[in-house]
C-alpha cells in the first residue's frame, strides 16, 4: 500500500489553511530572495567568463561610430550617431555596473536596443555609400554591438577566475594567514572559556559577578572596540608600550594583534557555550568516579574532560568560524597580516575584475560552510548524546586550595584585563590627544554632535526596523520548523541555519551583486543604495541565531499545547498568536535585542552596503580610526555601546515585566548566548 | 447538551509509517473497520505500539490516514482539518494553557465560536461547576493539583458539547488512587450528558470499569470487540486472553462433545468445559483457566505440584504444575481454606461454566 492518500490529505488539509499557506511561502520567498539567490549570483560570477574584451570591442565599435558619423550630415548618419553614443554610453555603464556602481544599466541597454533597431539594411547601405565603404565593413561592426547587448550579463562558464587567484602569491598566504589565525584564536579562546567554565561551575568563587559582565561586553560593543584599545594601550604611542615602558617602535599591528583581541572578544562565548555543557554534567557521574578511588586529576581527565571533549570541539570551531570571518579587527590591527575577508573588501575597493572578489567569497564561503557543517552535522550531536537532562542536584564545589588559587587568580587576571580594556574607550574619549596630550575635554563628543547624528538616527532606525522583522520572522519559522509538518520544511531549516555560515563580508558582496540592477537584471527591486538592503543584512545575520533560540524555547513546549488549541478551532494563525507566541515570549523579546544589537554593531555585511542616503555608526568609527583620530572614534564608540546598553536594559524591564521569573533567567541566558 | 450527539465509523483506515531506523514501512493502524454508536463509551485498548493511539489522532484529525475513510455522524471528514472537526481531545499531558487563567481555558474554544460574553460565562461556570471546579477560575494552571489540571482539561473538551468527545489516555499521568476516582466520574459525566466518548488506555483495568465496548487492538489490527464481560470471559485467541486479566492455558485433545458442552482429554483425565462453537473430537485446544475460577484443594479434576505459595490479602497466589503447564490460581479468602506449602501435591478444580474453550 502507498502512502499516497496520506499525503494527499496532508497537502490538502494545509492547502485548507490560508495563513499557514501564505506565511510558509512569504518566508520561503524571503529566504530564496535574500540567502540563495544573492549567494548564487556571486557563484555564477566567479565562473564567469572575463567581460573586459567583449567591453573593449564594444567601447571601439562604439567610438568608431561616433567618429564616422561626425563628418556627414544628418541624413546619413543619424541612426549611427546615436548608436555610437548609446554603445558608448552602455559600455560606460555596464564598466560602472561590473564594478557594482551602477544604477541603471537596464535603461542603458534598452536605448541601446532601440538604437540597433533603427540600423536597418537602407540605413547601413546609405552609410556605407557616404563613408565609400563596403556594407559588410559596417554591418560587421553593428553585429559586434548587437551580439555584445546579448550576450554580456549572460556569460559563459569559465574558472578563469579561480586559476588566476590561486596562481597569484598573495591569495595563498592570504589563506594560510586566515586558517593561522583561525587555529590560534580557536585553540586559546577555547582554552581559556574552558577555564573560565571550570571554575564558573566548579569552584565557589567572589568573582561569578564578573564573568557575567564579560559575557555581556562583547555583545554591548561593535567587533573592533578591542583593536581600538590594544592600539591605545600597545599600539606605537600606546599607553603601555609608550609611556609606562618607554619603547618607542613597539608594534601592536599583525597575528598578535588580532589574535589577542579576537581571543578577547571571542573566549566569552566558549565560556558560555563549555559553562552550558558543565550544567549538564550529571555530579553523581564525578562523584561515582571519585567514589571508586580516582583522585580529583584523574576524574578530570577519565570522566569530566572526555565527557566534554565534543563540546569543546564546537566551541574551537564557533570561535574558528568568527575568526576567520571577523573581518573589522585584522582591518584596524592586522597591518601587514592580511586576511581573505579584509582581502576581499579590498579587492573590491580596487575595482578590478569583478570576479576576484566573487570567486574569493565563494572559496571563503566553501570554508565556512566546510566548518559549519562538521560543527553542526557531527560535534553538535556528538555532544548533545553524550550530555542530556539536567544535572539532578548542585555540585559540591572543588575546595583545594592548590587547585583554586592559581584558576582563580588567572581568570581574575583576564578579567580585570578586558574589562580594562572596554573601560578603556569611554575614558579614551575625554583626552585631548591620545599618546600626546592627555588633559580632560569634551571636544571629542562635542565633534560627533557637530558632525551630525545622521549615522545614529540611521543605525537605530534600521536596527530596530531589522529587530522587529528577524524576532516575528524568526519565532515564526521556529514554530513551522518545529511544529508542522509541510513540503519544504527541511529546506526552511537548513537555509536559515546555513545562513549562519555566510561571513558577513561574503553576505556583503553577495547582496550589492544580486540587487544592484534589480532581481535577476531586470530593473525591479533595485535595492543597492536604499535602507531596505541594511535591513535586509541585518535581519540575514540575526535569523539563525533568532531562530535557534526560538527552536530551543519550542522544543520545551509539549506539542500537544497546540494541537488542544487546533482541535479546539483555532486556525494556525491563532494557535500562533494566542498560544505560541505568549508562551516563547522570553525568547521573542530576546531575539528582538540581540537583533538590534548585533545590527547596531555589525559592520561586514554593511561596509558594501552602506550609501550617503544611509549612513551608519560602525563605518563611521572606522574611518575615523582610519585617520588615526583615536579619541574621537572613542567618542563615537562610548555612545554606541551606551545605546545597546540601554537597549539590554530595556529588555530585562520587559522581562521582569512581561516574563515569569523563572522564564526569564533562561531567556537572559539565551541573549548572552 | 443542546446539539446532537454523533457516531463515528472507520471504513478499511490504515496508517502507514516509515520506521526511522530500518527504513520500512509498516502499517501503525492496518485496515480497520469499526463503528461507534452514539451516546456510546467506547474503549480502544491495547499494547503500547499497537496503534490505538494512532487511530484515535486520526479521527481527530492530527493524523491522515493512507487508506479508507473516517466518518462523524454520516459526514466524511478525512479531508477536515482537526479545527473543522465536531471532536474534542483530552489529552494525556492535559495540555492546558499554562500562560492563561482556568476560566480563559475553559472559555477558549467558545471563544472561537464567537459567543457572546454573557453565554461563554454561563457556560464555563456551568462546566466548572459538574467537573467540580467551582471557584477556581482566577487560579493558572500550575496552581492546580494534577486532578483538577485533569478535569480542567475535561472541561474545556466538555464545554464545546462536541460531536464526540476523545480520551488520548488522559489518566495515566495521575496516581492510582486518584486514577480509580477520576475513572469513575469521567464515567459519571458521560452517562450524564450522554455523549460519545472514545477512549484510548493500556490500562485494561481503567478498559473494564468505563466502557460499554473495549475495542482490543494489536499490531494495528482489531483482535476482538465485545462488552468487558465478554472479552474476560469469551476471548477470542490466547492474546486476548493474555492481555486482559491473568490466565493460563491447559492443552488437552477434544475427546467428545455434545450440545454447548465439550470433554476434553488433559493428560489422560476427562474434564467437562462449556463452549460455544463447534469443536472436531480430536482437536487439540486450549482450555483458559482464570486464576479465581480455579479451585485448589485436597481433591479435584487434575493433580498438581505447588511451586509458588504466596498471601496477598486478600486471596493466596499459587503457581502449580499439572503436568509439564503452569497454572496460576488465587484462592480467595483463603483464612477458611488449607493453605498448600511448596512442594505439596494437591489438586485442582473449576466449574465448567467459569472457563473458556479456545
Amino acid at each position: 500500500m502507498a502512502r499516497s492518500q496520506g499525503r494527499k490529505l496532508e497537502r490538502k488539509k494545509l492547502m485548507g489553511d490560508p495563513i499557514l499557506v501564505m506565511g510558509i511561502l512569504l518566508i520561503m520567498a524571503f529566504l530564496l530572495l535574500f540567502i540563495v539567490y544573492p549567494l548564487w549570483t556571486v557563484t555564477a560570477q566567479s565562473f564567469s567568463q572575463s567581460e573586459t574584451e567583449t567591453l573593449n570591442e564594444v567601447k571601439a565599435a562604439g567610438e568608431w561610430f561616433v567618429h564616422a558619423a561626425e563628418t556627414l550630415p544628418e541624413a546619413a548618419a543619424g541612426h549611427f550617431r546615436t548608436l555610437g553614443v548609446s554603445t558608448g554610453e552602455f559600455h560606460r555603464l555596464y564598466n560602472r555596473y561590473r564594478r557594482n556602481n551602477a544604477e541603471d544599466v537596464v535603461r542603458a541597454r534598452a536605448a541601446l536596443k532601440e538604437a540597433l533597431l533603427r540600423v536597418d539594411g537602407g540605413a547601413v547601405e546609405t552609410f556605407a555609400a557616404a563613408l565609400k565603404l563596403p556594407p559588410e565593413e559596417i554591418r560587421s561592426r553593428v553585429e559586434t554591438v548587437r551580439e555584445a547587448e546579448v550576450t554580456l550579463g549572460r556569460p559563459a562558464f569559465s574558472m578563469d577566475a579561480y586559476v588566476t587567484l590561486f596562481r597569484r602569491g598573495s591569495f595563498q598566504k592570504t589563506v594560510h594567514n586566515t586558517i593561522l589565525l583561525g587555529f590560534i584564536t580557536g585553540l586559546i579562546a577555547t582554552l581559556i572559556g574552558f577555564v573560565f567554565a571550570y571554575v564558573d561551575m566548579y569552584t565557589k568563587t567572589a568573582f561569578s559577578p564578573m564573568f557575567r559582565v564579560i559575557s555581556v561586553l562583547p555583545i554591548v560593543s561593535p567587533p573592533f572596540v578591542l583593536s581600538l584599545s590594544a592600539i591605545m594601550l600597545f599600539g606605537r604611542r600606546g599607553l603601555i608600550t609608550r609611556q609606562l615602558l618607554g619603547i618607542m617602535d613597539a608594534n601592536i599591528n599583525g597575528l598578535h594583534g588580532i589574535v589577542l583581541v579576537q581571543v578577547l572578544t571571542f573566549f566569552p562565548v566558549c565560556y558560555l557555550m563549555l559553562k552550558g555543557l558543565l550544567l549538564n554534567i550529571e555530579p553523581s557521574l564525578e562523584e561515582s568516579a571519585r567514589d571508586m578511588g580516582a583522585s580529583r586529576w584523574k576524574v578530570f581527565t577519565t570522566v569530566t574532560l572526555p565527557l566534554l571533549l565534543p563540546g569543546i570541539g564546537n566551541a574551537f570551531l564557533v570561535t574558528f568560524i568568527e575568526a576567520v570571518a571577523d573581518f573589522a579587527n585584522p582591518q584596524m590591527i592586522g597591518g601587514d597580516f592580511r586576511t581573505l575577508a579584509e582581502m576581499i573588501y579590498n579587492e573590491y575597493a580596487l575595482q578590478g575584475d569583478p570576479r576576484v572578489p566573487a570567486a574569493m567569497s565563494v572559496f571563503m564561503l566553501l570554508m565556512t560552510i566546510v566548518l559549519f557543517t562538521m560543527e553542526k552535522y557531527w560535534l553538535e550531536r556528538k555532544s548533545v548524546a553524550t550530555l542530556s537532562g539536567k544535572a539532578s542536584r548542585v555540585r559540591q564545589p572543588i575546595t583545594d586550595r592548590s587547585v583554586v588559587i592559581p584558576l582563580v587568580t588567572f581568570c581574575m587576571l583576564v578579567s580585570v584585563f578586558v574589562i580594562s580594556m572596554y573601560a578603556l574607550i569611554p575614558l579614551g574619549a575625554l583626552f585631548q590627544q591620545w599618546g600626546r596630550r592627555f588633559t580632560l575635554v569634551t571636544t571629542h563628543f562635542r565633534k560627533v554632535f557637530d558632525r551630525g547624528l545622521q549615522p545614529f538616527w540611521d543605525s537605530m532606525l534600521l536596527s530596530l526596523i531589522a529587530a522587529f522583522i528577524t524576532a516575528f520572522m524568526s519565532m515564526i519559522i521556529a514554530y513551522l520548523v518545529v511544529k508542522r509538518r509541510f513540503p519544504g520544511r527541511s529546506v526552511m531549516e537548513f537555509v536559515t541555519m546555513f545562513a549562519m555560515a555566510v561571513p558577513g563580508t561574503v553576505l556583503g558582496i553577495a547582496l550589492l551583486r544580486g540587487y544592484i540592477t534589480g532581481i535577476f537584471n531586470s530593473g525591479t527591486m533595485v535595492l543597492a543604495g536604499t535602507g531596505s538592503i541594511l535591513v535586509i543584512a541585518f535581519v540575514v545575520r540575526s535569523l539563525p541565531v533568532g531562530t535557534r533560540s526560538g527552536v530551543a524555547a519550542l522544543r520545551q513546549i509539549d506539542k500537544s499545547i497546540e494541537e488542544s488549541a487546533y482541535d479546539m478551532g483555532a486556525d494556525s494563525g491563532k494557535v500562533f498568536t494566542s498560544v505560541t507566541l505568549p508562551l516563547i515570549k522570553d525568547s521573542f523579546i530576546s531575539g528582538l535585542v540581540t537583533t538590534f544589537a548585533r545590527s547596531i554593531t555589525a559592520t561586514s555585511a554593511v561596509i558594501f552596503l552602506i550609501s550617503p542616503a544611509w549612513r551608519l555608526i560602525t563605518p563611521q568609527i572606522m574611518t575615523v580610526v582610519d585617520r588615526g583620530e583615536y579619541s574621537e572614534a572613542c567618542a563615537w564608540a562610548t555612545m554606541l555601546m551606551a545605546i545597546v546598553y540601554c537597549a539590554i536594559a530595556l529588555m530585562n524591564l520587559l522581562l521582569s515585566v512581561f516574563g515569569t521569573s523563572r522564564r526569564q533567567e533562561r531567556a537572559e541566558r539565551k541573549v548572552w548566548a | 447538551m443542546s446539539k446532537v450527539k454523533k457516531g463515528v465509523r472507520l471504513e478499511n483506515v490504515s496508517k502507514i509509517y516509515l520506521d526511522p531506523k530500518t527504513k520500512k514501512q509498516f502499517n501503525a493502524v492496518d485496515d480497520i473497520s469499526l463503528e461507534i454508536a452514539p451516546g456510546e463509551f467506547v474503549t480502544l485498548l491495547g499494547p503500547s505500539g499497537c496503534g490505538k493511539t494512532t487511530t484515535l489522532r486520526m479521527i481527530a484529525g492530527f493524523e491522515s490516514p493512507d487508506a479508507g475513510e473516517i466518518y462523524l455522524g454520516d459526514e466524511p471528514i478525512n479531508e477536515l482539518t482537526p479545527n473543522r472537526r465536531d471532536t474534542a481531545m483530552v489529552f494525556q499531558s492535559y495540555a492546558l494553557f499554562p500562560h492563561i487563567n482556568i476560566f480563559d481555558n475553559i472559555a477558549y474554544g467558545l471563544k472561537l465560536r464567537k459567543f457572546s460574553k454573557q453565554v461563554i460565562r454561563d457556560k464555563v461556570f456551568g462546566m466548572m461547576d459538574l467537573v467540580g471546579l467551582t471557584g477556581m477560575e482566577n487560579r493558572y494552571t500550575n496552581q492546580l493539583s494534577g486532578g483538577q489540571q485533569q478535569r480542567v482539561a475535561l472541561a474545556r473538551a466538555l464545554v464545546l458539547e462536541p460531536g464526540v468527545l476523545l480520551f488520548d489516555e488522559p489518566l495515566s499521568n495521575l496516581d492510582a488512587k486518584l486514577r480509580v476516582q477520576m475513572r469513575t466520574e469521567i464515567r459519571r459525566i458521560q452517562q450524564q450528558l450522554g455523549i460519545t466518548a472514545i477512549y484510548v488506555t493500556h490500562d485494561q483495568s481503567e478498559a473494564m470499569s468505563i466502557s460499554d465496548r473495549i475495542i482490543l487492538l494489536n499490531r494495528g489490527r482489531i483482535v476482538q470487540i465485545g462488552s468487558p464481560f465478554d472479552i474476560y470471559y469469551h476471548p477470542n485467541s490466547e492474546f486476548v486472553a493474555d492481555f486482559i486479566g491473568e490466565c493460563s492455558f491447559l492443552k488437552g485433545v477434544i475427546a467428545e462433545q455434545r450440545s454447548g458442552e465439550a470433554v476434553v482429554d488433559v493428560d489422560g483425565r476427562k474434564v467437562s468445559v462449556v463452549c460455544g462453537g463447534e469443536p472436531v473430537t480430536g482437536e487439540t485446544r486450549e482450555i483458559v483457566l482464570r486464576p479465581e475460577a480455579v479451585r485448589i484443594g485436597d481433591s479435584g479434576l487434575l493433580p498438581c505440584r505447588v511451586e509458588l505459595s504466596c498471601f496477598m490479602g486478600s486471596y493466596q497466589n499459587y503457581h502449580v504444575r499439572v503436568g509439564s503447564t503452569l497454572v496460576k490460581v488465587a484462592d480467595t479468602c483463603p483464612i477458611g481454606h488449607r493453605v498448600f506449602r511448596v512442594g505439596e501435591e494437591a489438586w485442582i478444580s473449576f466449574e465448567k461454566e467459569c472457563v473458556h474453550l479456545l
